[in-house]
């Protein structure tokens, strides 16, 4: 008897990468020996990390061929806006996996630059760079073979949903093992899943909702430390150490990785539920818990935080009111 | 080309409001390009919500609460300041000109310091020129 007779057909998985550094795909990887679990009721069909197929055979698969699509990176070029919208077509659920999906995430704050900026200090200006010619790579290029192609680097960073429709957003920087394992989970059983636009695989609270540190309800900050000039206790609250934490405006899910690693949220879970602009929630959290009343002094404290749209926006700048830096 | 800048005003119920108010029945002339909206207290006033203002077409927002040591719910205002000398920091460094946001404190007595502040800001803003933020978020690639 065929082994494969009287079983459900398999769920087909792809994963891909766009501007991405790489962590989220082997994020999959982290759920370990369950991967083999995964390997029972469901087949990877793309995963460029991993397996080798080609863009050719994705291309060939009739629409809707892949059950889910776990779609990690930001857009950064038009290659990346051509996968997006190629697995969107090809998949039943597309999943913006991780923050630089979901939110733009770090290739995001390259929306501080343009593209001019960013290739002339690549090509011309960096130190380690020789190039009298100034060559830049071309777009295009005949070569006697034919005409050979580079995806065009675009101006602006984007966040998947900003390219093609996205039935739901996993963050994280990468997203937990365990969550992948629930939500994967999930699928496998045939749960409900929420409506499509749900954020999954995360808890629905502020991180400071359930955090493990010692805290009061009245924090006060009259200096803000960058984390290399102050030691933390261990065990107070990072925010009322006057160290910057990303806890009140960042959603739950991650098991406080950082947290328990005595470092800081950086804020890569994203905002809570109904929040349109992550770093200014932050910010406004941030400022009202200043303790100081005279104009420059508050200055001061205020002028303590180096780098306010980097800090407050690290993972969410493509998303946000003022996506990038007007020129 | 003529140029009419659009204005978003968050004025404080308890002082500034009520000073535009006075302002009005004082029958006063000051220039109209100032859309106010009411709120409870400046210290309701979220960085979104100036974002925003600038993000839907807004060429300049101006924030009025009470005077320090007036403010109807005691700290309000100072958490206002607060926030406002943080969001400027913010859109400084995105680019955009400081002086498309300003923080003025006007009391309920103050209608003429209130058109006064109105004139002037319009006047600032006129010379800025046009907010290039909406047509900017609009058209990336």
């Amino acid at each position: 008897m065929n082994a494969t007779e009287g079983k459900k057909p398999k769920f087909k998985i792809a994963v891909y990468w766009a501007a991405a550094c790489g962590g989220c795909c082997v994020s999959v990887l982290d759920i370990h020996e369950k991967l083999l679990d995964v390997a029972e009721v469901a087949d990877l069909v793309f995963w460029p990390i991993a397996l080798d197929f080609k863009y050719k055979d994705v291309k060939e698969m009739p629409d809707q061929h892949i059950d889910i699509t776990l779609f990690n990176g930001a857009i950064r070029n038009s290659e990346n806006e051509h996968m997006a919208v190629l697995l969107r077509k090809k998949s039943k659920v597309l999943v913006a996996y991780g923050s630089c999906a979901y939110l733009g995430g770090i290739p995001g704050l390259a929306n501080l630059s343009t593209s001019e900026e960013l290739l002339c200090r690549v090509y011309e200006e960096s130190e380690s760079t020789v190039n009298p010619g100034k060559t830049r790579p071309l777009d295009k290029f005949q070569a006697v073979e034919g005409q050979l192609e580079l995806p065009v680097f675009y101006n602006d960073v984007r966040s998947l949903s900003q390219v093609t429709d996205v039935d739901y957003f996993m963050p994280g920087c990468p997203p937990q093992a365990e969550r992948l394992l629930e939500v994967l989970g999930d699928i496998f059983s045939g749960k409900t899943l929420p409506p499509a636009g749900s954020v999954i695989g995360a808890g629905h609270k502020a991180q400071c909702d359930e955090c493990i540190r010692k805290k009061t309800e009245n924090k006060r900050i009259r200096k803000f430390y960058r984390p290399w000039e102050i030691v933390d206790d261990g065990e107070t609250c990072f925010l009322e150490q006057g160290i910057l934490c990303m806890g009140p405006a960042t959603r739950s899910g991650c098991g406080y990785r950082c947290i328990k690693g005595n470092s800081p949220c950086r804020g890569c879970y994203g905002p809570t539920a109904d929040v349109s602009d992550p770093g200014a929630k932050m910010m406004s959290a941030i400022a009202g818990i200043i303790d100081e009343k005279n104009p420059a002094e508050i200055n001061a404290i205020v002028d303590s935080l180096v780098d306010p749209a980097g800090t407050f926006y690290r993972f969410s700048m493509p998303v946000s009111n003022l996506r990038r830096k007007l020129s | 080309m003529d140029f009419t800048p659009r204005i978003i005003g968050f004025l404080c119920k308890w002082c500034s409001y009520t000073g535009a108010d006075l302002a009005g029945t004082s029958r006063m002339q000051y220039k109209s390009n100032v859309r106010s909206i009411r709120v409870m207290c400046s210290g309701r006033i979220e960085p979104t919500f100036v974002l925003r203002a600038f993000l839907n077409g807004a060429d300049g927002v101006l924030i009025c609460g009470c005077h320090p040591g007036d403010c109807h719910y005691q700290e309000g205002n100072y958490r206002c300041l607060r926030r406002y000398t943080l969001l400027k920091k913010y859109i400084v460094q995105m680019g955009m000109e400081p002086e498309r946001l300003k923080l003025e404190w006007i009391s309920a007595s103050e209608g003429k310091q209130f058109a006064d502040l109105i004139n002037s800001f319009t006047q600032t803003i006129s010379e800025l020129g046009p907010s290039t933020i909406k047509h900017t978020m609009e058209t990336l690639t």
